[in-house]
Parts: C-alpha cells; structure tokens; sequence
C-alpha cells in the first residue's frame, strides 16, 4: 500500500516537474524564438468575405500579413512565400468573440467576501487547457474571462487571444480594456448555497443586501479618491507636510471605475436588479458597460439604452433557474431595436463551440438580420471589451483574426476549416489526423518515459487489480 | 429559404377551390391554443415523408386525427380546412426520446417543480405518466421549433421508473400519451473503478464508478428484484388460469415490472462508456430484457455488438465535450455517422430536463455537419426514434394512416434560422405561440417613463 501511494506520489510530482519545465520553455526560449521569427502571409482566395461592418464580398480575397489582414479585394497578388488557401464556396467571418467566458480557469470565484475587486482571474489562467483547442475549432478567437458570480464585486477580467500552445504573456490581448465582474440576485445572495454546519451565513442574503453592498463599496472608494486627490493636489502646490494615503488595493479598481478607466461588466438576471444597478451607477456618475446574461433585459430595454449600457446575452437559454424563467430567446433582438448594443455569449465551453448556431437562432427569434445577428458574436463583443479598433470585422488594417467556414456560418451544417489569429494558422482541419498522430506518439512516448511508468510489478501484485489503464 | 408570405393565396385557395371552406389562419386560433380534430389540406408543399422519396409538390390530408391522404395528385375533400403551402415544407414531427419534459420545471432553487427521482434504489412504481406537468412552458417552447413527441423519464437509483412516449398537446394525461408505460428506465452501477468522471449529465454517467464489491451487490440486487418479478407475473399467471390456486399477494412494485422482464416492453439502459454499454446488453441477455442504450457517448467501439444484438442506442451526446483531453475535438459530434456506417440503429436526443428540448434539431443538425448524412440526421430526430419507442406504426413518418403530428416550416428543418409555419399535433392545428411569445409581445415596445422634473 504505502509503496503504491509512494509510486503515484512520484508519478505526479514529475509530471508537475515536467509540465512546469515545458511552461517555463515556452514562457521564456521558444516564446521569444516563435516572436522572432516572421509569420508566413497568406492569401485566403475567392472566398464569399462576411465583413460584418461592411457588408458581404462575393469571389474576394483576403491577404493576412505582418499579423494585419493586409487587402481585401478581387486578384490581390500574394507575396512569395505566401499560403494560398483556396476560399472557393467557403466563407470568411471574422474570429469570434465570446464575451463570457470561464475557460482556462484553474478557479473562478473568491467566494469569500462579497467585495473582491482585488483579485484578479489573470492570475489563475492556465494557457494549456485542453478546452480551448475544440473552442478555436469552432472559429472562436478571442474570450473574455471573468471572475465568478458569487459577489456583489468580483474580480478583475481578462481577455485572451486563443492563442493555444502559447504562454500566457502572448496570449493576453493588448490594448483591451481592463474590467471587472460584478453580479446580482440569486448567485450574490447566495440563494443556492445553504451556510455549512459552524458556518455564518455571508452579507448579503437579498437584492437589499446586494445593492447596499455596492453602494458601502463606491462610498468608500469616493471618500478614498477624495484622499488621492487631495494627496496629489498638494504635492502639486508643493505642500511638504503632504502625506500619500495608504494604499488600498480593494478600492483602488473602484476608484478606476469612478474615473471610466475599469468597465464594469455585471451579472445580472431581472429587471428590477438591473435598474438598481443602473440607478446606483448613475448616481456614483460612472456607466455600466455590459449587463452580462441581463435575461430580463428585454423588459427595461429602454432604460438600459438610456443609461449607455451595452448587453451580453445568453442565445436562448432558460427555466434553469428562477430569476432564467422569464427568459425569451426574443431578448437579444428586442435590446438590439432600442439601440442597445448586444452580442451573445457561451458561459460554457460547449456552447462555446457553436457560438455560430446561437447566433443563428436570433434570425428566428425577434429577426435580426443575417448581418445583425453576426455582429452578436463578433464586432458587438468586440465594442463591448474596447477591441474593436483591432478585431471583430474584417477590413484592412485590423488584427488577421479570421474564420474560413464550409459553408455559410449561420449554417448549422457549416463547420469551421481554418482559425487564424494575428494571422497564424491556431486550427486547421485539414490537418487533424496530423495532430491527432503526433499526440497519440507524445503520450505513448510520455508513458514510456522513465518517471511515469507504472508501479513495479511486485508492488502491484495481490489486491486482485487490473483497474489501472483506460476503460476503453 | 425563408419568409414566404405566411397566409399567401388563402383567399385564392378558397376562391379556387369551391368545396374548401374557411381558410385557417393566425386568426383561426385565437379562442385556443388547440383546435379541433377536422379535416385539413396542406397544399402545394415540398412534403418530406421519411418513409418514401420526398413529394415536390405535394398535398397532406388530415382528417379526425389521422394523416388521410398523402400524394402529388390528392383529391380535396370538401369541406376542409386549406392551407396553401407552396414554397413550404411538410415534415413529420420531431421526436426527442431522453427527456425529463414535464416532470421538472425549474431544476434549481425551485424544488417543489422537480418531480425527477425518488430516494432508494429500486423504483419501477415510479410513472412519468402520471406526474407529467401538461402545462408546463416547455412544452409550447419546444414545439415552436417542430418538436412533437418526447420520452419523459424519471431518473435516479437503479431503476429510476418508467417512461411514458408522449405528444406535446393536451391537457390530460389521456390527451398526450401515446404509449403511457413506454420504458423501464434502469441505471446499472458503473465498470471500472471510481475517479474517471464523464462530467455529469444524463443517464448512467454522472459522478464517480462505484467500486466493484458494491458493483457486484448493487447488480445481484438487481437481478434479485427482476426475478422476484417473474416469478411474481408466473404466480399471478397461474392464479388467474386456475382459481383453485391460493391466491398471490399483490405487489405494486413487483407487478410494474412484470411487462419488462417478460420482454413485452423496452427497458431503457443509460450507458455511455463502452465498457458500461457492454455490461448493459450483457445484463439484458441474461434477464431476457429488451434493452435500449441511453447515452452512447462511446457506443461507436461497441457497434458489432450493438448490430449483432440489434440493440438500439439514443445518442444524448452529440453536443457533449469529449470526455479526455486528448479526444478529437469532433469525436462526439462524429460518433451518429459511425453508428448509421456501422449499421447500428440509432436516434439523437437531447438528452435535456426540457428547456433546451428546442435544441434538437441542432444536435441532428452537427451530427449531419461530421459526418451523418443529411437525410439520416433528419430520421435520427423523427422515425427512427419513433422506431426505437415502438410507435413507428403512428408517428414519424408522413404516411396514411399515422397520428397527424405534422409540421410545416420555410425551409431546412434542422437549421436555425428556419420557422415553423403550421404545426398539427394529433391532428389539431397548434397556435404557434408560448410564453416566450407571449412576453416578447408584451414588452418589445416598452418606453420607460418619461419623468418631468
């Protein structure tokens, strides 16, 4: 027994080892050396291109360079040294965007405390999450992670270029702004998750609680910007008694949220707790960038519209829970006709594989546009997270951040054939029995390595095993 | 493919035609949701019949229910309803076969709407016929998309209860059933060892394997129940030829399993590795059951099997991640082509409480997308389910005689963007509309308040 244990113990300490060397490989040799080297153009070919701003081109080609998508047009001469990909019957979208997201996150909530702006999901991404391949495999190519849902305040997003197989450092989107999560109603007040024996029960436990919290927060945080402010003013005048307040790395995101440096992108299910939050935000003189699921957005349209918010919905997704039973697969058009900008997200990496069919299905429902209905999932997502300048549509100049679809992407016959980012082949079908070979030989090579093979027979002989190995 | 004009030529069809009479409309339904059982004619529609070659330019006839006529040159009876169809295409209704539709509303934070499992292993006595919600909103929701019939089952334990084949209209169980003790629904403890988990879901898959002693007892447990059961329906058998016998004791649980061990009905198994799904056709041979895989998340290792035991398998995982890392990504989305190549029979399920039940033409849709060819992705979802819960003789096909479950859309069944223009449930034209529809058209045009200061 105790040699048993003894053997796993090593198994798995040397596979940490040699994972960890893998990363800092990544993170430091190869990272740099991939960087270096110069990413081959390509010339998508006589593709039907969904512009997504500007419209459809029929029999167009696309030229990727130097990570930009470079022209756009009919018998755009490729450079030497140029893949030619033939887009002949395919569609181009662009990449898409999923603006909800948790995958490749090794934790999602700091259920602690019901303020937790401090923390940051940037720090618990794990950039080799098997998830994320099938995810680019269904065209996505940027996510938007956020902090759980469990507080009131949660903590600090991040967006990510689906760049698998890279460090983490080549994977965060430059220039995105930064954000945080915020929620309201059942998750923050805790409604499904009873105290455990000896436990207390956590503030705040009704929508009251939720509302009072934030605003305690934002009090707070106004009282430590007037410190800040007064702070730096007299350093301006040159006041040598001036002292700096004392850091405070709770309030400090806030402070950037007062200041429209944070965008807030808040959980939130019915229509009474979205107009709390709009009417807090008014009140603190800061907006609301994105409701996120904002299922009963359909009811205060209006009124998020008025307020400048942005909405980030689920396709047609319901009766899950109470506050998801009045939820309409109808949502994301009618925020759509009272001027709000909405784009669909996954929450789910399943769903984040057919962001294509989610958008779809909002054709049917409410009837958006072929084109109004892309936009959900690709330059709506893109505004939402301060990106669009980079990605979210195809025109020259923008991030090679494109999807070549079998057919046309609102299809649910379409698949998707080739994911590119900054102009980088990241998913390629045609080249999966490649890969699939070249993994199967790295895990028989794995197993076959010296510290990970199995306990030594004597070991294992007696207790009337042979459970080990695939279930196959 | 879509929005042709909805109520096109009505006028003209009764104009044209002097022994139609009303024309039925969006106006024909707004008394009820469910009309009467008359006679319609769907005309000069594409009519795809599952059970022949697809009619270009067809005529459906339905009359007290049933589908009367089917045909390119159909006499029009007089008196019936018209609906001018051209441009538009006549399927039969879809058919989900692993669902929980009805018996839970709201699955979490609502539990006084979950009527799922009971505690303990052993629930034969437990019916999905008589705890089935008729009223509940996902039934309206999932027939928008042209879903007509479910398999409604309890979950739970080892054997969960029974399933009931259901129509998604009516208000009373004798309204909706059509085959009110449809299956068994057992859960056999897992193979192999604990710590593989599959990430949860339907069937026999969720959390962590049992270990094998408890394995073992859990199955002679079983068997034991199962043949309690035969020898209870050999004694209640003999009582009832020979009176002079003394006279059995009645026992509910005991009596609700005898149909299944005498292989009169089905007994559906979920099982989604192929180690599991193998134990569960092994299991079914020697207790002389009838098995059905739910599940079949691996059922594409096990197909000689499958074939040769002509064991049907309904996929619930088309959708469903793969299960290691290292899977291909498309492995489940590949696994309904495998099946139809491997000559297994099948059909695609959901596999969903019911809200997301409106999602199944999609999972059929993907599956066509890797690999299953498209008119077989369109059986998977019609009457090969209709096959599988022996109710091929009344639905799933446009064929005379069927239960008129009929639905008319703008354009590709499976696909997304395509509405629902009419929709006949046992023979009743069906108001295509639910509270999905009907809160849209509540708030669509809400303006907040304009407050002056």
């Amino acid at each position: 027994m105790t040699d048993k244990t003894a053997t796993f113990t090593e198994l798995y300490m040397s596979r940490y080892l040699l994972a960890g060397l893998a990363m800092l490989a990544s993170a430091s040799g190869l990272g740099a050396q991939q960087r270096a080297t110069p990413v081959q153009p390509t010339v998508i070919r006589n593709a039907t291109v969904l512009t997504v701003t500007q419209g459809t081109l029929e029999s167009t080609d696309v030229l990727l360079e130097n990570g930009r998508i470079a022209r756009i047009g009919r018998n755009v001469q490729a450079p030497s040294g140029a893949r030619i990909v033939d887009g002949t019957g395919k569609y181009l979208l662009p990449g898409i965007i999923d603006a909800h997201s948790h995958a490749m996150s090794d934790a999602i909530n700091e259920g602690s405390l019901s303020v937790t702006s401090m923390t940051r999901i940037q720090d618990v991404l794990n950039p080799t999450a098997g998830n994320l391949y099938r995810i680019l495999a269904g065209g996505v190519t940027t996510l938007h992670i956020l902090h759980g849902s469990a507080n009131s305040i949660g903590g600090q997003n991040a967006v990510v270029k689906l760049k698998f197989g890279r460090s983490l450092d080549e994977m965060m989107f430059p220039g995105a702004m930064p954000g945080i999560k915020f929620a309201l109603g059942e998750n923050p007040k805790r409604a499904s998750r009873a105290p455990q024996r000896g436990e207390t029960a956590r503030y705040p436990a009704t929508r009251m609680g939720v509302e009072a919290v934030i605003r305690d927060a934002f009090t707070r945080a106004r009282d430590y910007k007037r410190d800040w402010d007064e702070y730096r003013a007299a350093v301006a005048r040159r006041d040598a008694r001036a002292v700096p307040p004392r850091r405070d790395l709770e309030l400090e995101p806030l402070v950037e949220i007062i200041e429209g440096k944070r965008w807030v992108h808040a959980h939130s299910y019915r229509s009474d707790e979205i107009l709390m939050l709009l009417q807090l935000a008014d009140e603190f003189g800061f907006r609301i960038r994105t409701l996120q699921h904002v299922l009963e957005g359909f009811k205060v349209a209006s009124e998020i519209a008025a307020h400048g918010a942005m909405a980030s919905t689920f396709a047609d997704n319901w009766s899950y829970k109470i506050e998801a039973y009045d939820a309409i697969p109808h949502n994301a058009a009618v925020m759509t006709s009272h001027g709000v900008v909405v784009s669909l997200n996954s929450d789910s990496d399943e769903r984040a594989r057919r962001m294509n069919i989610e958008a779809a299905k909002m054709v049917k429902y409410g009837g958006l546009s072929d084109d109004e209905a892309l936009k959900l999932v690709t330059y709506n997502p893109a505004l939402q997270l301060g990106i669009q300048d980079r990605v979210g549509s195809i025109e020259v100049g923008k991030d090679a951040d494109v999807v070549l679809w079998s057919q046309h992407p609102l299809s649910v016959y379409a698949v998707a054939e080739m994911t590119f980012i900054d102009g980088e082949v990241f998913f390629d079908r045609s080249q999966e029995a490649t890969r699939l070979a070249r993994l199967e030989q790295e895990r028989r090579e794995l197993e076959q390595a010296e510290p990970n093979r199995g306990p030594a027979p004597a070991a294992a002989r007696g207790a009337g095993s042979n459970r080990q190995g695939g279930s196959r | 493919m879509r929005r042709a004009p909805r109520y096109l030529a009505l006028a003209l069809g009764a104009a044209l035609t002097a022994a139609v009479a009303a024309p039925i409309g969006a106006q024909a339904y707004q008394v009820t949701s469910v009309g009467d059982q008359g006679t319609y004619v769907i005309r000069g529609a594409r009519i795809v019949t599952l059970n022949g070659p697809d009619i270009e330019n067809g005529t459906v006839v339905i009359r007290n229910g049933r589908i009367e006529a089917v045909g390119a040159s159909v006499q029009v009876p007089a008196n019936a309803r018209l609906i001018e169809a051209a441009g538009l295409t006549v399927y039969p209704g879809m058919m989900d076969a692993a669902t929980n539709m009805g018996l839970v509303e709201i699955p979490q934070g609502a539990n006084p709407t979950v009527d799922l499992s009971e505690p303990g292993d052993f629930n034969p006595q437990a019916r999905a016929i008589v705890a089935i919600h008729p009223h509940s909103q996902h039934f309206a929701v999932s027939r928008m998309v042209g879903v007509t019939s479910v398999v409604s089952m309890p979950r739970g334990g080892l054997i969960a209860g029974q399933a009931a084949t259901i129509n998604l209209a009516g208000s009373a169980n004798a309204d909706f059933a059509l085959t009110p003790h449809a299956a068994l629904v057992i859960n056999l403890p897992r193979t192999g060892g604990g710590g593989f988990g599959f990430g949860g879901g339907f069937g026999g898959f969720g959390g962590g394997g049992s270990n094998q002693a408890n394995r073992d007892k859990q199955l002679a447990d079983l068997r034991s129940i199962l043949r309690d059961a035969e020898s209870y329906g050999r004694a209640h058998a003999a009582y009832a030829a020979d009176r002079r016998l003394p006279r059995p004791a009645e026992d509910v649980v005991l009596a609700s399993l005898v149909p299944y061990v005498r292989g009169e009905r089905p007994v559906i198994f979920g099982a989604d590795r192929a180690a599991d799904i193998r134990s569960a056709v092994q299991f079914a041979t020697e207790m002389n059951l009838k098995p059905i895989i739910m599940g079949g998340t691996e059922a594409y290792l096990v197909t000689d099997l499958l074939r040769q035991r002509d064991v049907p398998v309904i996929l619930t995982s088309v959708l469903r991640q793969p299960a290691r890392e290292d899977d291909p990504y498309s492995l489940n989305y590949e696994t309904a082509g495998k099946l139809h190549r491997a000559g297994v029979r099948f059909s695609i399920s959901t596999g969903n409480d019911g809200s997301s039940v409106r999602d199944l033409p999609f999972h059929a849709g993907m599956a066509s997308a890797h690999g299953l060819p498209k008119g077989e992705a369109l059986k998977a979802v019609t009457l090969a389910p209709a096959q599988i819960m022996n109710v091929a003789d009344r639905i799933g096909s446009i064929e005379v005689g069927k239960v008129a479950n009929i639905v008319v859309t703008d354009g590709d069944l499976l696909e997304p963007r395509t509405n629902t223009r009419y929709l006949f449930i046992d023979g009743r034209p069906i108001e295509l509309t639910s509270r999905h529809e009907e809160l849209y058209k509540e708030f669509r045009d809400r303006k907040r308040p304009v407050i002056t200061p």
